[in-house]
């Protein structure tokens, strides 16, 4: 294969660094001593930061945030799994709309879901609880947990399945002990992926939020609104570090491009 | 296999997908049909959300020049990002591609990566450096001569189009990248080999075959911009609206929530239309290469 020319390098540094600029100039921003937007040029410092702890409403909407992410995500896998299962090793009719059904929160705005669950839940006289939280993220997240998981139901070696069933295996103990820790890997990739969307979730959630249950981005947003100073920014950088962690993470037992690769052929 | 058992594996498909339909559904569908339904509700300042069935709404939208030039704007604004990052990312996922492999990935996960990271810090990010007239940007694009006077950034479509492009890319570039996994790369050496020069082969062999990755990276790019919430109104502000920050306005502000629903029961019809529309042009037009 040919190497890339000198023109090529450029025009990919050049893409590297707008694509890195405006998180690297949070993070940078969130360590300046001073009392306003600056880049640290007087020494850095971690004020920002400790000033964090003075503003409970953050604490609170980043601990929101974190269970409502892996709840969310897990009861979304207690419906994706079967489900991927089912439609994984049955040729059935229905099949494909099962599945594009399932996979259309990707392709729904979330502003219009935003909506309509704020309509949903509040004639159900939910409205503003958490409990209307965790079932529109389940909803939202759902699709990552399936298509993770059916992308490791599909390629799973049934032969094993099979030798288990000879040997007198129920159902329910060929799943618990067989087929579950062969997906395993698709499953928890699956659940991770759906806390990162769940907990990065702004646009859907900024309409079910009420003050207690809102969670960090709709916290930051809200701050945003009235005023940009260095708080948001120090704040914006632990979620960029915790996020920045997350995808290490996955990647080291994934693979990134695995798990994104499927992100954009939604419903082929 | 036993009749008892053909009948198990019959049934066992919609017994395993049964939990998922009915949350489906029960929390997704008709939410959805409230939501078409409340369009066409009547509401008043004072009088609140009546339930009868008008078309108040719809002709409100359909009349008032405000509407049409803010469902204008979001289109404009999504069609000017998608073409911003076609012409950016699939040059750049093309030269990613012919990476050895560390660097490959590393660049992967550097240009991925953003993807996953918060749109309200992305967006942040954005605020901070067009900051005003002498932000960051201006005076880079100053002090490199590319520009002579500041370019408004902050509550401009411009800055809108550019932090858009920017949290959009990622999808572009995954797109061009997955076409390009496909591409067997000995036909641009044959192509070399037959005497042919860079740019023919870049014209006559790349481009078209990127091509598919392109358009279905156009498709999501296209759909994500136009629903797009937060990068709109943190850079647009409230001066600048587009479609979905109108219905979050008319849904938590204004509170009339049948011309909200209204709203985002156009984009998303609009947009369903669109995207099912291009699908089929692009699949009939490159139906060999999906193949």
């Amino acid at each position: 294969m040919r190497r890339n020319g000198p023109l090529a390098l450029i025009f990919h540094t050049i893409f590297v660094i707008v694509m890195v600029a405006p998180i690297l100039v949070v993070c940078l921003v969130a360590f300046t001593p001073e009392g306003f937007l600056s880049l640290p040029t007087n020494g850095f410092s971690l004020r920002w930061f400790r000033t964090i702890a003075q503003y409970p409403e953050f604490i609170h909407a980043f601990w929101v945030s974190l269970g409502l992410g892996a709840l969310s995500s897990f009861v979304a896998l207690l419906f994706a799994v079967p489900a991927a299962l089912a439609i994984a090793r049955y040729r059935f009719r229905g099949r494909d709309a099962l599945a594009a059904l399932f996979l259309s929160p990707l392709m729904i705005p979330h502003v219009v879901l935003g909506i309509a669950f704020l309509r949903f839940f509040t004639s159900a006289g939910l409205g503003g609880s958490l409990a209307a939280l965790i079932i529109a993220h389940v909803i939202i997240v759902f699709p990552f947990a399936l298509r993770l998981t059916l992308a490791a139901a599909t390629g799973m070696d049934r032969t094993v399945e099979m030798a288990a069933v000879s040997l007198g295996a129920g159902g329910w103990t060929l799943f618990r002990r067989v087929t579950l820790p062969l997906i395993l890997p698709g499953v928890i990739s699956g659940w991770a992926l759906a806390f990162i969307q769940s907990f990065d979730d702004l646009t859907m959630t900024v309409f079910l939020a009420a003050p207690g249950t809102e969670t960090l981005p709709v916290r930051m947003f809200l701050y945003i609104q009235d005023n940009i100073d260095p708080l948001v920014t120090s704040v914006s950088a632990c979620v960029i570090a915790v996020t920045m962690t997350a995808l290490i993470l996955l990647d080291r037992f994934y693979g990134l491009d695995r798990v994104l690769a499927g992100k954009g052929d939604a419903g082929r | 296999m036993s009749m008892a058992a053909e009948e198990r594996s019959a049934r066992a498909p919609w017994a395993l997908t049964a939990p998922a339909l009915m949350l489906f559904v029960g929390v997704l569908l008709i939410p959805l049909a409230m939501t078409v339904m409340l369009s066409f509700h009547d509401w008043g300042q004072y009088k609140g959300i009546e339930p009868v069935f008008i078309l108040k709404n719809w002709r409100e939208i359909a009349t008032d020049p405000y509407y049409a030039e803010m469902f204008w704007r979001t289109f404009r604004i999504a069609i000017m990002t998608t073409l911003l990052t076609a012409l950016l990312g699939a040059p750049e996922a093309y030269i990613l591609n012919r990476m050895s492999g560390r660097w490959k990935s590393f660049f992967l996960l550097v240009i991925l990566g953003p993807l996953l990271i918060s749109v309200v810090a992305r967006t942040l990010g954005w605020a901070l450096l067009f900051g005003g007239n002498n932000g960051l940007v201006n005076k880079l694009l100053m002090s490199l001569g590319v520009i002579r006077f500041p370019i408004p950034f902050m509550f401009t479509e411009t800055g809108m189009i550019v932090a858009l492009a920017h949290v959009m890319m990622p999808f572009m570039v995954l797109s061009v990248w997955a076409a390009l996994q496909r591409l067997d790369p000995q036909i641009e050496n044959a192509a070399m080999s037959l005497g042919a020069g860079p740019v023919t082969i870049i014209r006559r062999i790349i481009v078209p075959q990127i091509m598919p990755g392109v358009l279905s990276g156009a498709i999501i790019v296209f759909s994500l911009s136009a629903s797009a919430f937060a990068t709109p109104a943190i850079i647009g502000g409230r001066r600048l609206k587009v479609a979905a920050t109108l219905a979050y306005d008319e849904f938590l502000n204004t509170l009339n929530w049948p011309l909200g629903a209204a709203v985002a029961t156009l984009l998303l019809v609009a947009l369903v239309l669109i995207v099912v529309g291009s699908n089929a042009l692009i699949e009939r037009r490159y139906a060999e290469v999906f193949r």
